[in-house]
């Protein structure tokens, strides 16, 4: 195989990991903060995404240029989750945190379902089969698009949680619970926002992901999952460790579809995700549990 | 102390009038439910991946359950009542669907669309002993079993490679050129590798132009496939040799437009490259690739009604397979069940296993099953995409038009 065949996949494989990094970024910052694992996040995503193909469909408005919109209807949906819902199941056992969300997960793809039907959607946008060529190198425009619109969300969101007032409280609520609720700050509150800031992330993701690969209501626990591979490769409750993870995983995925066979490229990224848990279980990023 | 008499016997009681009067009905509707089934409407369950990665293909299914009621009447067939049963494109599911519409009083099955979940289905049907009708599917095994419930109105892999390759030669032969090499790409389900296994065996029978220089499986519910078309670019190929499904046929396109990579031909031996939704959603890049499928005979009489049909229902539609051998699966079920005279399934299977119908749509002489159950007197067709119409180019006999060739390329399409 050329090389240049090699170069073409790699980056290929990196700009599909850093959106895949965005999508699992949610998960991360909800379960670093609130400590719930968000078992709905692929289906919050589909939400997204269909609302972006609807979009498209009737107004013609693109995916990119939605997402702004969007990720803040995420935003209220996650908030009013989390406030509504979600808050008053922190205190309960994890098993019960657990069948909520997979109940709203089974409901969400359920309505989806009976709002657009099975068969599977995409945007065409104008730039959909566009691709830039560098020499050898040949860059899929959608991708590009979608892997730097991925790296610009990801540092505003680094930024706020690092420089805003808002962003240290809820900082300051996932390092001490109790120190927070003591320093006066409404915990709750906090709780929804940062739920709802992982919500709009995800559906910021959506909107980009959209742009690669078609949706389908059926698709939300496969997105599940892989985020939960790539936060715990790079961390749970990382940032950084997300994007890393999601870069690493679109780089083994494809890495090792070109080097051995194509249809056992999740293989290789489930065998990183046993690696890390064997050799460095809290993963790439993330903090030792003291 | 006074004891009562013993009575021989058992005591009257409610239990036992209750008792009596279900048995005497019971005894009195045996024979009854014999007599009225020879009138009443045929229960049908028809089972198809309606949700799931196949999903459009299965509705695609559907729309042939859709039409056969309206013609099924003017043959003078008896009629069907149809029970809908979802696979989720999910053999597990298949498998207890398939029971479930059994104990909901299903008396025939017809589906699947999918080899690995018709396969599942055939087990739970030849255990229940009830009739089942494969529409679509065509990994060998499924027929190789002995078993005396399942009839398949369908090719077999085998089958579909010794006449795709035959049409090959023939488009090649009126092309006036051949590609020198291909890639061979197949999806890693039942019928891909069924596909794969009998490539290696069939293929040399044909002494083909090209020979194969890679072959790249991959997973049909793969959300993207741009490793998969960069491997086969990277070999050069002239042609590209598929077995694919449907979302997979869009998704290898896209990637064929954006790797700019345009092979001689594309030569597909599945589903997938001339579906409507293929044809919809990719538009002018849609046109060119050739499908080696069991399709229909468009001078057959059956198919102009059949395509009238559709044409009143779905006037955007083309008929295609998928309509094809769902609407044959019933017109089969029908029509054995008008013979037998009767619903019950030995009699159903034994009215299936005596099926010589020739007012059919599918190439070849018309419907028959061979002791296995198999028809093995279907033919494939070679057809190729127009415009987001279709078009037979061979065999000549089923023809109605000359193959395009090579490939326009894709940045050439304006």
């Amino acid at each position: 195989v050329p090389l240049d065949i090699y170069l073409n996949v790699a980056v290929g494989g990196v700009l599909t990991g850093l959106v895949y990094g965005l999508m699992a970024l949610g998960l991360s910052v909800i379960f670093g903060v609130v400590r719930v694992v968000n078992f709905a996040h692929g289906e919050m995503m589909t939400i997204a995404m269909y609302i972006a193909v609807t979009l498209f469909s009737v107004f013609h408005l693109d995916p990119l240029v939605m997402l702004v919109p969007i990720a803040a209807v995420l935003f209220v949906f996650g908030y009013a989750l989390q406030a509504g819902l979600i808050n008053r199941f922190i205190a309960r056992p994890e098993h019960s945190q657990f069948l909520l969300l997979v109940a709203i997960a089974i409901i969400i793809t359920n309505v989806l379902l009976i709002l657009f039907g099975p068969d599977s959607q995409n945007v065409q946008a104008s730039y959909a089969y566009d691709s830039f060529q560098l020499g050898k190198l040949i860059v899929d425009a959608t991708k590009f698009y979608a892997g730097l619109t991925a790296v610009a969300v990801t540092a505003g969101l680094f930024a706020f949680f690092r420089y805003t007032s808002l962003g240290t409280a809820i900082r300051a609520c996932a390092d001490n619970y109790t120190g927070a609720m003591v320093v006066g700050l409404d915990v709750k509150r906090l709780y929804a926002l940062t739920f709802a800031i992982g919500s709009a992330c995800v559906g910021a993701a959506g909107c980009m992901l959209l742009l690669i690969f078609d949706v389908t209501p059926a698709v939300g626990p496969a997105y599940t999952l892989l985020a939960f591979v790539i936060v715990i490769t790079g961390g749970l409750g990382s940032m950084p460790g997300a994007l890393i993870g999601g870069v690493l995983i679109g780089l083994t995925e494809a890495l090792a579809g070109l080097l051995f066979t194509p249809s056992a490229k999740s293989m290789f990224a489930f065998a990183i995700l046993v690696l890390v848990l064997l050799f460095r279980p809290q993963g790439i990023m993330g903090k030792r549990a003291a | 102390m006074s004891r009562k008499p013993h009575r021989h016997g058992r005591d009257f009681t409610r239990r036992t009038v209750t008792a009596g009067l279900g048995a005497g009905v019971l005894a009195g509707l045996a024979p009854f439910n014999i007599v009225r089934a020879q009138g009443a409407a045929l229960k049908v369950g028809v089972l198809l991946p309606r949700s799931g990665v196949q999903a459009g293909i299965g509705q695609d299914c559907q729309r042939g359950v859709d039409i056969a009621a309206g013609i099924l009447k003017e043959l003078g067939m008896p009629a069907l009542q149809i029970m809908n049963g979802d696979t989720e494109t999910n053999v597990d599911v298949a498998r207890s669907r398939a029971e479930k519409l059994i104990s909901d009083g299903a008396q025939i099955l017809v589906g699947a669309f999918d080899s690995g979940q018709s396969t599942a289905i055939a087990q739970v049907a030849e255990q229940k002993g009830i009739p089942y009708v494969i529409n679509i599917a065509a990994a060998p095994q499924i027929t190789e079993q002995g078993y005396k419930f399942v009839f398949r109105n369908f090719p077999t892999a085998g089958m579909i490679l010794s006449d795709a390759f035959a049409n090959q030669k023939e488009v090649f032969e009126a092309a006036g050129s051949a590609p020198k090499t291909a890639v061979f790409m197949h999806v890693n389900d039942t019928f891909g590798t069924a596909m794969k296994g009998g490539i290696g065996t069939v293929m040399p029978k044909f002494n083909m132009p090209y020979s194969l220089v890679e072959t790249i499986a991959y997973d049909p519910a793969a959300r993207d496939l741009s490793v998969e078309v960069a491997k086969a670019k990277a070999t050069g190929a002239d042609a590209l040799l598929m077995v694919s499904r449907l979302n997979d046929a869009i998704l290898l396109t896209r990637e064929l437009v954006k790797q700019r990579w345009s092979p001689m031909a594309i030569l597909s031996m599945g589903p997938g490259w001339y579906e409507d939704q293929y044809l919809k959603t990719l538009g002018k890049l849609s046109d060119g690739p050739l499908s080696f499928v069991p399709w229909y005979d468009p001078n057959k009489p059956m198919s102009k009604t059949l395509e009238a049909a559709l044409a009143k229902t779905h006037p955007d539609l083309n008929l295609n397979t998928n309509h094809v051998y769902t609407f044959e699966a019933l017109l089969i079920a029908a029509d054995a069940y008008k013979r037998a005279g009767s619903a019950d399934p030995k009699a159903l299977a034994d009215g299936i296993r005596g099926t010589n119908i020739t007012n059919n749509v599918s190439p070849g002489p018309g419907i028959q099953f061979n002791e296995k159950g198999q028809n093995d007197k279907l033919k494939l067709s070679a057809i190729q995409n127009r415009g987001g119409k279709l078009v037979t180019v061979a065999p000549k006999v089923a023809a109605n038009a000359k193959v395009e060739w090579p490939l326009k390329p894709y940045d050439k399409r304006g």
